[in-house]
Order: structure tokens, then C-alpha cells, then sequence
């Protein structure tokens, strides 16, 4: 084929402009006639018995449809599955609870459930139901709570749910050999996903007593679960997935659908539910705070010779995702670097805070925080260049992952990232002002794309050709802002040879489109993507092969460009695709097909000792920031931030770069301001004036460097950018802040508060 | 007085209604089809829900839909209808300046605020009056770009 038409243009999305003329609908935009509206009812306390619930009065009261608490729900108890089609164990399946039942374990988590005719009236009907509870002492703190004696969360005789491991080569002959040992302890925060969208759906039962929920989701094989906790059969529940107003991984677990489906149940009537930006931030999952103990060796020429990590997530009230998150972080504990001898050791651990589940990074950031600062640590001790550090000792085609072992066949952009970001500062900013002082700070990482392979993952797609030469997809993909769907349609209109106007997408449909698998773990790229591309090469085989016979031309001396099928070295003789559909539809020739993308499939691995291939392919990039820090406030200010990572093939570069940008942004908040901060379970930071994230205001101009290896294994080439992109940001802010005043941060965010603690530490002494 | 009919224009259209004492102007405008205008937080900290009241960019969800009576109210659904609208409307599709959408609205009504009272385009000045509308998604870089670029040809 030729070259590219379409991919690898940075073209306006498909969706752009209906976005932009406010015509797209998301979930809380939709209604229904009869429709009720939904409140849900939220434990006072984080842990308590429930002694009684008292729903009379409020059902009572005038315009209330529904009350329902946990003795009204079929399946009250299922178990947490995220779409996969395999099993695969108590490890990484638990507890899903719909409503409280005798005790509850987080505040915020739902006890009961109200419809009612108004918003109004659904509010003054949550004020009428009387919970008795007595509180219990709870355990807030993941260390504390893995200890024996400890506040039990749940109902098993221990808070610890998950215990992951992997080893190679011998520690403690690593240790002696080593010139230089650091020992220090890191920790991350609770942070939410803060999208501008809240949580939000709509359900009904349809004409054939079919229930359907409408709902802003980024998984719609949840259908499954919902169908479970009603006791319905699964072809008798319809997800819908809209378009999202953001996910970031706060939307891969089930939101309102259960309750919207309870409610719509019972009543028979369209229900509304929406959360409040106070309730989302209460109550949906967090980001894991991560307690991370950290031991490196290295030589005195800066190789690294031993490195020993112990990770202690916080699971928060419920399992969810947190044995996978845990999972993550224990083979992305090493970073991309080689180290002969390593041993890490994870936990995740029960509290009773807010439940904990997927972001954005999924357990890759906190690690990196860990071992890049401790990088940076050794530049500096050590006294080598923060770029020839990594140079010496980080991964490269053909090397093998220090934790598992996987061995990296597709080529490793390591450290070739790093030199360019690095570079990429150009001159140093001056400054004249002694109390401003400039710093820089490089950190390079890896993360995943593709989920873990021993999920068996899986992606469908369908793609039609219609009579008058206009295109119909049909993908589950559910699109969270990053360009999910506009990119099968890029991939279409490329094979396919039509221009992007020509393609229509269907999209989110458990019912009538072929389900995608979830859009989380940086998958759908290369999932979707393959899935997509398969499926429209092979309706392009079906019209190159009847435009050959028509032509009397090989196949393979074929093109499909702008509606024309033509010879490639003579464009002169071609035949109108138009011509060739028609001819296909007379001979009955299918011109559609739906195809099946496969990941490869592993095992469950030993998950004390995690050997071997954990996922199918790593995204590698680095960041480079400069900074100035105000010695006076602690305040730091950005002066300049650059990303390069190979994305292998970046299919749209304006999606790609949105990316790199949106993620640098999204991982500097992470690095600078934001925190949940819970006080035994109680959260203290529930609106946007409290939980801080960027603005317009606070952020430098990014640069964006790609780099396209065509090493990826997504559709020519491409890797994920979607995760990796934010994964890295925060040690290389936070070492540009030593670079600049000498002051080592070791938790997150580097609050103004901290830096000036420590810069004025003797003062404090006083 | 719980409720009054109240009489207002939103994108060159006269609308009467009923609204209530306590009833934002967010929720009176989103009850009655404008959908376009987004709920992000309802207290004023986000910006998704901007809409242009009698030529000033406010926030919807802090105003009582009793103090647009007799006003004139914009939203970006009737930006088609303006010429800056509908340049900064294809400035952002062109740039790529938007990702999931739900920040758009409310950005490209402050932005044609800001382009109408400020005709010196200024990279920093953009930024700090974008700075009460949030953005999760693109880090902002595109989005400060599509308003330069429209501040820039609005000069001439």
C-alpha cells in the first residue's frame, strides 16, 4: 500500500464538532417521559454497625416512587469482574456490595436508594429515612491495619487481600557488592480522577421488557453484572455507554448502573441518577496511596546492582481492583532498568477509607515516584550526569524487564527518550531574584498497554460497505474523550479508501455492537484498533479482488484512494469504488465482515514469584522539567516541561499529542497539589476549592516530542499513549525541585508547606 | 414567592417560563432543553456550566434564573449564529483543542468574552481568563492555541 491518506494526519475528530456546537448528548442530558429522578442515601460515619433502617416515613412522603435497601436487592453480595470472558480466581475477584447491609465501611457508601417525581422531593425523602448506627472504631491507616490485632474491615480474619511478589538473582550478595546503598520510604496519596463529568445514567425497560441503562461508562460488559444482581438473564439487560465527559479510570467500575437498574425494576419507570461533584468526590474510587519501602544498591560507576522493594497499597473498603493495581506496581517496582538482583515484596490492605480502584497509571506512577527520585538520588551522590545514569543502566531492545523477566522483542526507544526530552530544555532559564531559584529534573519510566495477558483479552469489530459507497461501523468501544472511536473510523476510511465524512460509527451497544472489551489499561488502540483493521482489510481483499477482474489488473497492483480504485503505477485506469460495491452486491459478495482481535494469553501467574509475561507490550517514554521555586512561599512554578515517548505509530497526532499534553497536566497535579485528604475516613477536600487541579493559569506551554518507532504491536505499528503519558511526570518535577533548592520531597504532592518545612527545617527546630 | 414566569432571550430566542424562587439559572435553562450547558460541580468552581448574560461570561449554576428575566442569554448552541462564535468554534475542531467536550462549552463562551473586550491577543492574558474554566483532559495547550489564533485574526 502507499503511503498514508488519512492515518498519521492530525485530522479534526469525527465527534469534534458536534462537541463543539453542543449538540452531543451525554448521560445526564437524556429524558424520558414519566421519568423519576434518584437520590442515594450515604453512610454517616466510616464504620459502623447498621442496628436499623427505618424507611416508612419517607416512603410516605407525597411523590416518592421507590425506597429500597439491601433487603430489596436479589443479589445483594456478587463478585467484581471487569469484563474479562476468563477465570481467574479469588486473587482478583471480590466483594461487590450493592447496599449496606449490617455494617458499613466507608462514608459515602450507599444505603439506601430513593425515586421519586422530583429532584427535590427525591432529596427531602433521603432526610426522612432513619439509619441507627454505632460507630466502630475502623482502621485508616494500610500499615497499621496489615498488623495482627488490627480493626478487622471486612469479614475475613485479616484486612490483607492481596500479597504479591517476584525475585531474581540473590539480594544479599547484590547489597555486599554495592559501592552505594540508599534506604528511603516514599508515599503517594488518595487522589480522584476529577472528571468534569460526574457520574451519571438513565434506565428504562424498553417495549420488549428489556432493561436498558444509559449510562456514561467505560465498561459496558458490566451489563453482565447488573443482569447478576437482579437475578435477569443477560440478554435481558441493555447497556448503552455514551459518550463521556472523562473517565480516567473512575468510570471502570459500576457507578449508578445497579442502582438505576434496582429503581427502574421496581417501578417500572425511567429513572435519572446523577451525582453531585461532592458525592462523586465522597464516594467513587481513589486513586491507591502507596507506602513504598525502597533499598538500592549501585556501584560507584552508577550501575545498579541490587534493588529491594516492599509496596504497601491502601484497598480502602472494598477489593475492586486493587489486586490487580498491586500487580502492576509490583512488576513495575523496578522501572525500566537492569538490575541483576532484585526482590519485591507488595500488599494491599483494607481500611476503611474510601474504596480504592483504578487511575489513570493503574499502580505504574507510584512505583516511578519511588525509584526515579532514588535515581536522582544517586546522580547527585555519586556525582554522574542525571541523563548518563540512565544511559548505564536502562533497558534496550532484547533486555529483560529486572522484576519478571519478560523479555522486550519489540524495540525499546530507551535511551533514546530520555536524550531528547532532556535536550529538548534547551538554555537555562536565569534568574536574578535569590529568592527564585531554577531547577531541572529528568525521569524516564515504562507502563503497559494491553491488559494482563492472562485476562485472555479480546476485541470486536464490525465494518460494512453500503450500496452507495458510505461506511457503517459497529464497535462496543466506549470512547472517554481520547479519541476511542474517531480512531477506528481513521483506520476505516484509510483501508477502506473513503474520506472520514463517508464513515458512520455505531458505538457502546452490549446489544447491537460487537463488544470491544473495556476502555481501560491503554487497550483499545491496539485491541480495537487490530480488531478494526482486520476486519476492514478484509472487506478491501473482497473489493481489490472483484476491481482486479474488472481492470484485468493483479491484485496486489491495487489501490483504493478517494473513492477510486486504481492502478497503482498507472492512476489513469481505475474503476470507481462505487462501480466495484455494486458489481460485489450483484454477485453476492459480502461486503462486511466482524472480526475478532486476539492478545496473547498466559497463565495466572505464581503470584508470590511474578516470572515471565504479565502483559503484552511496555509504552517508554521520559520528562524533563524545569522549574523555579519561591524560597520564601515554596510555591513552584513550571518554567518549562517536555515528553517524548515512542507511540510507535501515532495514527492521529493531534490525539497523540493531546495525550502527552492532557497527561503531563494530569500527572503535575498529582506531583504539586492534589490530595484527598482523609481524616480517619472522613474526607476533608469534597469540591474543586479543596481538591486542587490545574488551571489554565498554572501549567507551562508543553512540548510534545514523538518519537514512532513502528515498534508497537496496535495497527502499524502504534503503542498506547493514554496511561504511560502521565506515569512519569511527578519525579521529574520533583527532582527539578532538589535540582533548584536541595530539598528532597518523598510524598506526595510537594506542597508549598512541605518544600518550606524542609527548606526551613532548623526554624522549625526552634 | 415561589415561583414567577420570567421572560428572556437565549440565543436571539424570546423563552418565557416559570422558574422558582431558589432555582439556578443552570438548572432553569438545562430544565428547559438547553442541555448544552453542562453541570460540573454547581458551585461555581469548574466553569462547564458559562453561559454570556446581557454580554458579561458568568456561571450559571451561582445565578438565579430570576435575575436573567427580561435578559439576554448565550450558550454555545447559539454560537452559530455569531461570526466569533463560529470561528472559535472551527478554530477548536481544527486545532484538535478538544477531547472528551465537556469543558468546551463553557470555554469557548469565555473565550469570545474574552476576544471581545481584550482585541490585543496575549498568550498569558488567555490563560488567566480560561483559568475558571477546568480541564481534565488536554492540559490546555490546544485549547490556549484555537482562542490565540482567533484573538490574533479578530485583530486585523
Amino acid at each position: 500500500m502507499s503511503e498514508f491518506k488519512i492515518v498519521g494526519k492530525p485530522i479534526p475528530r469525527h465527534d469534534a464538532w458536534s462537541k463543539v456546537t453542543g449538540d452531543l448528548k451525554y448521560a445526564d442530558d437524556f429524558s424520558l417521559p414519566g421519568m423519576l429522578f434518584s437520590k442515594v442515601l450515604r453512610s454517616k460515619y466510616p464504620a459502623a454497625k447498621i442496628i436499623s433502617v427505618d424507611t416508612s416515613k419517607a416512603e410516605q412522603l407525597d411523590g416518592v416512587r421507590a425506597v429500597l435497601t439491601a433487603k430489596d436487592v436479589p443479589h445483594n453480595e456478587t463478585v467484581t469482574k471487569f469484563g474479562q470472558s476468563t477465570e481467574v480466581g479469588k486473587g482478583f475477584e471480590g466483594l461487590y456490595r450493592v447496599l449496606a447491609d449490617k455494617k458499613v465501611r466507608f462514608m459515602g457508601e450507599a444505603v439506601a436508594l430513593v425515586a421519586a417525581e422530583t429532584e427535590e422531593i427525591a432529596e427531602k425523602a433521603l432526610d426522612l429515612i432513619e439509619v441507627k448506627y454505632e460507630p466502630l472504631p475502623g482502621a485508616f491507616n494500610p500499615v497499621e491495619a496489615m498488623k495482627p490485632g488490627a480493626y478487622l474491615v471486612g469479614e475475613n480474619d485479616t484486612n490483607i487481600i492481596g500479597e504479591f511478589g517476584c525475585h531474581q538473582g540473590d539480594i544479599e550478595k547484590g547489597f555486599a557488592q554495592a559501592d552505594i546503598i540508599i534506604e528511603d520510604t516514599y508515599k503517594a496519596p488518595f487522589v480522584d480522577h476529577a472528571y468534569l463529568e460526574p457520574e451519571a445514567g438513565i434506565s428504562w425497560i424498553d417495549d420488549y421488557g428489556i432493561l436498558n441503562i444509559r449510562v456514561s461508562t467505560q465498561v459496558i460488559e458490566h451489563f453482565r453484572d447488573v443482569a447478576d444482581v437482579l437475578g435477569l438473564p443477560h440478554n435481558k439487560v441493555r447497556y448503552i455507554g455514551t459518550m463521556m465527559g472523562g473517565g480516567f479510570g473512575g468510570k471502570e467500575d459500576i457507578t449508578v448502573e445497579t442502582y438505576l437498574a434496582l429503581l427502574t425494576w421496581k417501578t417500572k419507570k425511567p429513572v435519572r441518577l446523577v451525582y453531585t461533584r461532592e458525592e462523586s468526590i465522597l464516594c467513587h474510587s481513589k486513586r491507591h496511596p502507596f507506602v513504598m519501602k525502597y533499598k538500592v544498591g549501585a556501584k560507584k560507576d552508577g550501575k545498579l546492582i541490587a534493588l529491594d522493594a516492599e509496596l504497601i497499597s491502601d484497598a480502602g473498603a472494598y477489593p475492586y481492583l486493587s489486586p490487580w493495581v498491586i500487580l502492576y506496581a509490583t512488576v513495575n517496582a523496578a522501572g525500566p532498568y537492569c538490575i541483576p538482583n532484585v526482590k519485591v515484596k507488595s500488599y494491599c490492605v483494607l481500611t476503611n477509607n474510601t474504596f480504592t480502584s483504578a487511575n489513570r497509571g493503574f499502580g505504574a506512577p507510584q512505583p516511578n515516584f519511588a525509584y526515579e527520585s532514588i535515581m536522582d538520588e544517586l546522580s547527585h551522590r555519586l556525582n554522574i550526569d542525571p541523563l548518563e545514569i540512565r544511559r548505564r543502566n536502562c533497558l534496550t531492545t532484547g533486555k529483560a524487564l529486572a522484576t519478571t523477566g519478560q523479555v522486550f522483542k519489540t524495540y525499546v526507544a530507551l535511551p533514546e527518550v530520555a536524550e531528547k526530552a532532556w535536550k529538548a530544555l534547551g538554555e537555562p532559564a536565569g534568574c536574578e531574584d535569590e529568592n527564585r531559584k531554577i531547577g531541572r529534573g529528568l525521569a524516564i519510566g515504562l507502563m503497559s498497554y494491553g491488559r494482563m495477558t492472562f485476562l485472555h483479552d479480546s476485541s470486536r469489530c464490525y465494518v460494512r460497505l453500503e450500496s452507495d459507497g458510505s461506511v457503517l461501523i459497529r464497535s462496543g468501544i466506549p470512547d472517554l474523550g481520547g479519541g476511542q472511536i474517531s480512531l477506528l473510523c481513521q483506520i476505516v476510511a484509510e483501508e477502506l479508501g473513503v474520506p472520514m465524512s463517508q464513515v458512520k460509527i455505531y458505538h457502546s451497544d452490549t446489544a447491537l455492537t460487537p463488544l470491544a472489551g473495556t476502555t481501560t489499561a491503554t487497550r483499545q488502540t491496539y485491541m480495537s484498533g487490530n480488531a478494526t483493521l482486520k476486519a476492514a482489510r478484509e472487506v478491501r481483499n473482497r473489493i481489490l479482488n472483484k476491481a482486479a477482474e474488472i481492470l484485468n489488473v493483479n491484485q496486489d497492483k491495487l489501490d483504493i484512494i478517494n473513492e477510486k480504485v486504481l492502478v497503482n503505477y498507472d492512476p489513469a485506469q481505475y474503476v470507481p469504488l462505487i462501480k466495484v460495491v455494486k458489481a460485489c452486491n450483484a454477485d453476492g459478495i459480502e461486503l462486511f465482515c466482524e472480526a475478532q482481535f486476539n492478545a496473547p494469553s498466559t497463565i495466572v501467574p505464581n503470584l508470590s514469584n511474578i516470572r515471565g509475561m504479565t502483559f503484552p507490550d511496555f509504552t517508554f517514554g521520559a520528562q524533563a522539567v524545569e522549574v523555579a521555586v519561591d524560597t520564601e512561599t515554596g510555591q513552584v512554578e513550571i518554567l518549562k516541561l517536555t515528553t517524548c515517548y515512542d507511540v510507535g505509530k501515532a495514527i492521529n497526532p493531534f490525539s497523540v499529542e493531546g495525550q502527552m499534553e492532557g497527561g503531563s497536566i494530569y500527572g503535575m497535579g498529582y506531583a504539586l497539589t492534589e490530595e484527598v485528604i482523609m481524616e480517619k475516613g472522613i474526607t476533608m477536600t469534597p469540591s474543586f476549592a479543596e481538591y486542587i487541579i490545574p488551571t489554565a493559569v498554572d501549567v507551562p506551554d508543553v512540548k510534545a516530542i514523538l518519537v514512532e518507532s513502528g515498534g508497537g504491536l496496535g495497527p502499524y505499528g502504534a503503542k498506547g499513549i493514554g496511561e504511560p503519558s502521565c506515569s512519569i511526570i511527578a519525579p521529574a518535577i520533583l527532582n527539578a525541585i532538589y535540582d533548584a533548592i536541595e530539598v528532597r520531597i518523598k510524598s506526595l504532592p510537594a506542597t508549598p508547606e512541605k518544600i518550606i518545612r524542609d527548606l526551613k527545617k532548623d526554624y522549625f527546630k526552634k | 414567592m415561589e415561583e414567577q414566569r420570567i421572560e428572556l432571550t437565549v440565543n436571539d430566542e424570546k423563552i418565557t417560563a416559570v422558574a422558582r424562587a431558589e432555582e439556578s439559572l443552570l438548572k432553569f435553562l438545562r430544565r428547559n432543553g438547553f442541555t448544552e450547558v453542562k453541570c460540573g460541580c454547581e458551585k461555581g468552581e469548574c466553569g462547564t456550566c458559562t453561559v454570556i448574560l446581557n454580554k458579561k461570561a458568568v456561571k450559571s449554576c451561582i445565578i438565579l434564573a430570576l435575575q436573567a428575566n427580561h435578559k439576554e442569554v448565550w450558550t454555545v448552541k447559539g454560537m452559530e449564529k455569531l461570526e466569533l462564535g463560529i470561528k472559535l468554534q472551527e478554530s477548536f475542531v481544527n486545532h484538535g483543542a478538544i477531547q472528551c467536550g465537556f469543558c468546551t462549552p463553557g470555554m469557548i463562551l469565555t473565550a469570545k468574552d474574552y476576544i471581545e473586550k481584550n482585541p490585543i491577543p496575549d498568550r498569558e492574558e488567555i490563560k488567566k481568563a480560561i483559568s475558571g474554566n477546568l480541564c481534565r483532559c488536554t492540559g490546555y495547550k490546544k485549547i490556549v492555541d484555537a482562542i490565540y489564533d482567533v484573538a490574533v485574526e479578530n485583530q486585523k
